[in-house]
């Protein structure tokens, strides 16, 4: 075969041209382009955590690790501590997940196994469509529409009811029956997870193996024998990932936490009462931040930055591994 | 889906076999499974319900004749529309979209294409998906940090970059699953004819991809146009006309929202919820559309 090549070389010697390509420099273009372009990615990534972490490091090195653990938040004296809205965050998200987990996943097993086969794509879309609206349209309608009515029908009889009484007499009084507060800002959280968690766990639910849901019927279960003992075994790993990426969202969700919170700077015991979170924090304050109030922002998004890309990473690990297996 | 359309309607409807003979603990729980599972499905359908009412009340109130032709008012005067803001949101989703479609896309075809089986790609994979879902205030202060204090002031480039950085993970995505999709075998095919890589990345499998990259893009576009976290500390807000330059603060839908929604004036308020109407039904009319060209490529 060579010794052929080498003769059509010979004879024609156009033709070794032609076996080089004639876009060779193209070609390298374009895949240089696509490198630097995944890199960019990377970049990114890398240059948020390095723009905060160097506007935060003053707040560090003034206060330590006190900053984690203090409540003062003082702009005259310039005391600065993240507890207050380290508390309010994880509070308002382990609300939202309380609520938002189960939500969920009744969601996705009424729509993988409940659901009529002609409504299943028009309420798939419309949990879908929750994902699509704005977080700034949920902080007006938890504002303007959900706060009122909690604060009449669930504050105000609540707060009269548990008046007085001991551990839950603090917990759920409500000094001002405004309706904003942390417990407020976690059912918005809870509604605006629901649509992410259901529908990556309706889409573990259908990858299950249609065999396995069938001889469970087969045998005589019930849809909740085969949800407990068939569908939520096998993908329960993954369904844990999918709580993780909604408390991801949770955590780091600014809007609509900024219009229901109250954003009060002290600590309640009551989760009726306002509070804020680092988000809520930083976006309520940022603009107007000067000196050494901006690098304790700066020092709060650093927390958040954190906090919740460990909770994305092991999200992703947990939802990717079930994948490929 | 379709997995569970191949169960007979009565294995689905979970009707067990022996009728009435089912013990009764057995019976109340299932039972109240599929009571509380449609529950909480009617309660996401009441929830979204309510907001689109909302928002068509509310916005309807706050339309008037002038709302696309005359900027924002000044506070506590009546009159007036949202008409800069409107502007500058599509500018500045413009630019967001114009610096990430170029860039998403072409990482999306590194991944599928150049980085099969290279440990950077797996990790430039993952990190995109944690990217993903980052909270978007993070983007914000990078941006602020990077753009804005340097530059001085607000600018309406420093909100476009914010959006960019938003919009590329999901591009990234989106054309990295869609490349992934078409068969290896038309690769071949054109590498066969002596095209040269880039050659038939660009005339066989981006074409063959066309629709789901596009769908990425309308996705992306989507997800930027409402977000309002990272446009505070960046574009911020600007209430005079639209102004060609880019290096000053820039009147934008979600922020004017922001600031007109939490104002004591009925003006500024009425105007806040016509741009929150605008905006939601832009964005839902974006997401629908990208599901219909997801439907028209399946089906073809």
């Amino acid at each position: 075969m060579a010794s052929l090549t080498e003769e059509i070389a010979l004879a024609h010697p156009e033709a070794t041209r032609i076996r080089r390509p004639p876009s060779k420099g193209l070609d390298g273009v374009f895949r240089g382009a696509a490198y630097a372009s995944a890199i960019i990615v990377l970049l990114v990534l890398a240059g948020i955590l390095a723009s905060i972490a160097y506007g935060g490091w003053p707040a560090f090195r003034e206060f330590g690790p006190g900053f984690i653990t203090s409540t003062s938040w003082n702009i005259g004296t310039e005391q600065f501590g993240a507890w207050v809205a380290i508390v309010g965050t994880l509070a308002s998200a382990l609300i939202a997940l309380l609520i938002g987990v189960p939500l969920s996943l009744g969601i996705a097993v009424y729509l993988t196994q409940l659901c009529p086969g002609w409504a299943r794509k028009p309420v798939a879309m419309t949990i879908e469509l929750l994902a699509a609206v704005p977080s700034i349209i949920y902080g007006m309608w938890g504002l303007f529409i959900f706060a009122p009515l909690f604060a009449r029908f669930v504050q105000v009889p609540v707060s009269n009811l548990v008046e007085g009484l001991p551990i839950v007499g603090t917990l759920l009084y409500a000094r001002v029956p405004s309706g904003v507060g942390i417990l407020t800002a976690g059912i918005i959280l809870a509604i605006m997870i629901v649509p992410f968690v259901a529908s990556i766990t309706r889409d573990m639910l259908d990858q299950i193996p249609t065999i396995l849901r069938e001889s469970a019927y087969g045998i005589g279960c019930t849809t909740w024998e085969v949800v407990r003992h068939v569908l939520v075994p096998q993908a329960s790993v993954s369904i844990i990932g999918a709580i993780m990426l909604g408390l991801g969202r949770a955590l780091g969700e600014t809007m609509a936490v900024t219009f229901v919170i109250g954003n009060a700077n002290r600590l309640s015991a009551s989760i009726f009462d306002p509070g804020s979170t680092i988000a809520s924090r930083i976006a309520n304050e940022f603009n107007e931040a000067d000196g050494m109030q901006l690098n304790a922002l700066m020092a709060l998004g650093c927390i958040l930055f954190v906090v919740t890309f460990i909770v994305l990473i092991v999200a992703r690990l947990l939802v990717r591994r079930v994948k490929v297996a | 889906m379709n997995a569970a359309n191949t169960l007979t309607p009565a294995v689905t409807q979970g009707r067990p076999p022996s009728g009435g003979r089912v013990r009764s603990g057995r019976r109340v729980a299932d039972r109240t499974l599929r009571i509380a599972c449609t529950l909480a499905t009617l309660l996401g359908a009441v929830v979204l319900g309510s907001i689109l009412l909302m928002l068509i009340i509310e916005g309807l109130r706050g339309f008037s004749a002038t709302l696309l032709t005359q900027p924002t008012p000044g506070p506590g005067s009546e009159g007036g529309g949202i008409a800069n803001a409107v502007l500058g949101s599509l500018v500045l989703t413009f630019i967001g979209i114009v610096v990430a479609t170029p860039i998403g896309v072409m990482a999306g075809t590194y991944l599928a294409e150049y980085g099969r089986g290279s440990k950077l790609a797996d990790v430039i994979r993952f990190l995109n998906d944690v990217l993903l879902s980052a909270p978007s205030i993070l983007i914000g202060l990078f941006v602020y940090t990077l753009m804005v204090r340097p530059m001085g002031s607000y600018s309406g480039w420093a909100g476009g970059v914010a959006l960019a950085i938003i919009a590329t993970p999901v591009i990234v995505r989106t054309t990295e699953d869609m490349l992934r999709l078409v068969p290896g075998s038309l690769r071949e095919a054109g590498a066969a004819l002596g095209a040269p890589p880039s050659r038939v990345i660009m005339s066989v499998t981006w074409r063959a991809a066309s629709a789901g990259i596009v769908t990425g893009v309308i996705l992306a576009l989507a997800r930027i146009a409402g977000e309002t976290a990272p446009l505070l500390f960046t574009a911020l807000n600007n209430n005079s006309w639209f102004s060609a330059n880019l290096m000053g603060g820039i009147a934008n839908l979600p922020v004017m929202i922001y600031q007109f929604a939490l104002s004591p004036y009925p003006n500024w308020q009425g105007l806040a919820w016509a741009g929150a109407l605008l905006i939601t039904v832009a964005i839902l009319a974006l997401s629908m559309v990208a599901r219909l060209v997801v439907k028209s490529e399946r089906a073809r």
